[in-house]
């Protein structure tokens, strides 16, 4: 079985990145839900983010 | 009037967190103009442009929140400043004892292991990176973010696919994976219609209708709105359609889009001929003849896919059910005298595109934002002139401003410039509820309405309700909202647009 149509067979549990409105809708529904609080690292500056991510 | 700046450096928020609490300072006695923004190039641009931004801040960094305010008084500003903290606050203190905050993917993953899914929906120059983490780690992806680059797109979706993942997006606005509403969707049941869709209110829609008609949804694949365009090749759209092949809880298949190009086409075409299911293809604006010699039925409207669904699982319905003459006949008593022309105001882009598809053959002079065969362009977007129907969550309208789905501000503003118009006969609207859409739609528009029907020879105002009974916003309680208010409330956009068509007198 592909593994998109084994994803169809679980339950669903989110990660959600970004507007906290999607995060409020999943807990409404009692949907395991984690909400990160994004940031954009290193000020935003760009080359900055990608030296991190490649320290990481 | 008098200007003031506060700017805080390293204090980032969401755009839409920011945009409801800007619609609400602005909304203040005695305050000309105000906003709260990230300090991004672009937002400082607008703000300085606005008279928001004074020059000794264009400074401040992109992750600092700057608040503008415009207003009568130095008292009246710090109430705003106040207001602002206000906000900011109820929204950190309403962490409860069980909510799950991370500060990135895998610190999320720490806390909830068994996750197999990421809702991405920062700002877009930044998404890519964090849909690689989310993808690294194995989690399927709602990529609600636009902006992204289409070279970012086409490796994501790669990187996915090799991988067995799903990435819906960018700009991929809803979904509905083992029943659960992602994004803005609706909470239909689950059943045995499946959909693959570029838009997200197309998506909507057929979902609702096949559920008010006794059905359900198996799975609701979003693609983003590129995906059908040449550089991504319709990658998400086949990935989807196959698997929706492959799932035994899928009976039929629904794909919903613009026409592709020829090349995609052929390619899905292609996919699609390689199941027994019945297949039915809504390429909205296109021509039954771009599914000739395929396995694909054509479907003419979301209304049509939506019902020919129920159709292949045995369900008796009426396609294009005829209007009640006597409902158009009273709808054209009420119509005031020298009042010619319809208004469209739509918070969903495919329900425009639907009531513009259904209407373009009957009108001869269309007007819209948004393009499309027979419809013309208008000069000013601010002003509608002759028949005219806007998306007012197009960018243009959005620019800085929370879409008209999360906030029904804006589009009340233009609600009461057409119903003021002389010349306005019938005003066309949709009403969509759901998941993170704003919990009471149909009541921002209720006083205004209710106004224009005392008046008694003002325009006729014809809506359509997209969602269902379990949504959060309760479908009955919105008609019945809207009905009070003198509004003709039909079941479909499809039914609403025919309707407010045969008021003004088009396609007799």
């Amino acid at each position: 079985m592909k593994k998109v149509n084994q994803l169809f067979q679980e339950d669903l549990a989110v990660v959600n990145v970004g507007l906290e409105t999607f995060y409020t809708s999943m807990r409404s529904i009692k949907v395991p839900t984690v909400h990160v609080e994004w940031k954009p690292a290193a000020g935003g500056d760009e080359k900055l983010m990608a030296i991190l991510d490649r320290l990481k | 009037m008098i200007t003031r700046n506060y700017v805080r450096e390293n204090a980032y928020y969401d755009s839409v967190t920011l945009m409801m609490i800007s619609s609400k300072i602005s909304a203040v006695e005695g305050v000309q103009n105000a906003a709260v923004m990230m300090g991004t190039d672009y937002n400082k641009r607008l703000m300085r442009d606005s008279g928001l931004l004074m020059d000794e801040h264009m400074d401040a960094s992109a992750n600092a929140m700057i608040i503008g305010v415009i207003a009568s008084s130095e008292a009246l500003c710090e109430e705003v400043l106040e207001m602002v903290n206000h906000e900011l606050e109820r929204k950190s203190g309403g962490s409860g004892k069980d909510e799950l905050r991370a500060k990135t993917i895998s610190g999320a993953l720490r806390q909830l292991p068994t996750a197999n899914f990421a809702v991405i929906s920062i700002p877009g120059r930044h998404a890519a990176r964090e849909v690689d983490k989310a993808l690294d780690a194995g989690l399927n992806v709602l990529l609600f973010s636009d902006n992204v680059s289409i070279e970012d797109e086409v490796r994501l979706k790669d990187k996915a696919i090799d991988r067995g993942l799903l990435m819906m997006g960018a700009d991929c606005g809803t979904a509905i994976i083992n029943g659960v509403p992602l994004g803005f969707a609706n909470r239909v049941r689950k059943g045995r219609v499946g959909i693959v869709a570029a838009s997200g209110t197309g998506l909507q829609e057929v979902s609702v209708i096949v559920h008010r008609g006794g059905e359900g949804v198996s799975q609701a694949i979003g693609t983003g709105g590129r995906d059908l365009k040449d550089a991504v090749d319709g990658r998400m759209m086949r990935m989807g359609l196959e698997a929706l092949m492959e799932d035994p809880q899928t009976e039929v298949i629904v794909l919903v889009s613009k026409p592709p190009s020829e090349v995609v086409m052929k390619k899905i075409l292609e996919t699609a001929g390689r199941t027994e299911k019945p297949v039915i293809g809504c390429f909205l604006g296109g021509d039954p003849k771009i599914l000739e010699g395929s396995s694909v039925q054509y479907a003419e409207t979301l209304e049509d896919a939506a019902l020919m669904g129920l159709e292949a699982l045995g369900h008796q319905v009426e396609r294009n059910a005829p209007l009640d003459s006597e409902l158009v006949s009273s709808i054209k008593r009420r119509i005031g005298e020298n009042r010619t022309y319809l208004r469209g105001l739509y918070s969903g882009g495919t329900l425009t595109y639907e009531a513009l598809w259904l209407m373009q053959p009957f009108l001869d002079e269309l007007r819209s934002n948004l393009s499309m065969k027979g419809v013309l362009p208008l000069e000013d977007v601010e002003v509608s002139v002759g028949h005219t129907l806007l998306d007012l969550g197009d960018d243009y309208f959005t620019d800085g401003r929370p879409h008209p789905m999360i906030d029904p501000r804006s589009r009340v503003a233009r609600l009461e410039k057409e119903l003021d118009d002389p010349e306005t006969a019938v005003v066309l609207l949709d009403v969509v509820i759901g998941f993170a859409s704003h919990e009471d739609p149909a009541g921002a528009l209720v006083p205004l309405l209710e106004r224009a029907n005392a008046r008694g020879d003002g325009p006729v105002v014809i809506a359509s309700v997209c969602g269902v009974e379990e949504d959060p916003q309760v479908l009955s309680e919105q008609i019945d909202k809207l009905k009070g208010a003198g509004v003709y409330v039909m079941e479909t956009n499809a039914m609403a647009t025919r309707l407010a068509l045969a008021a003004i007198g088009g396609g007799e």
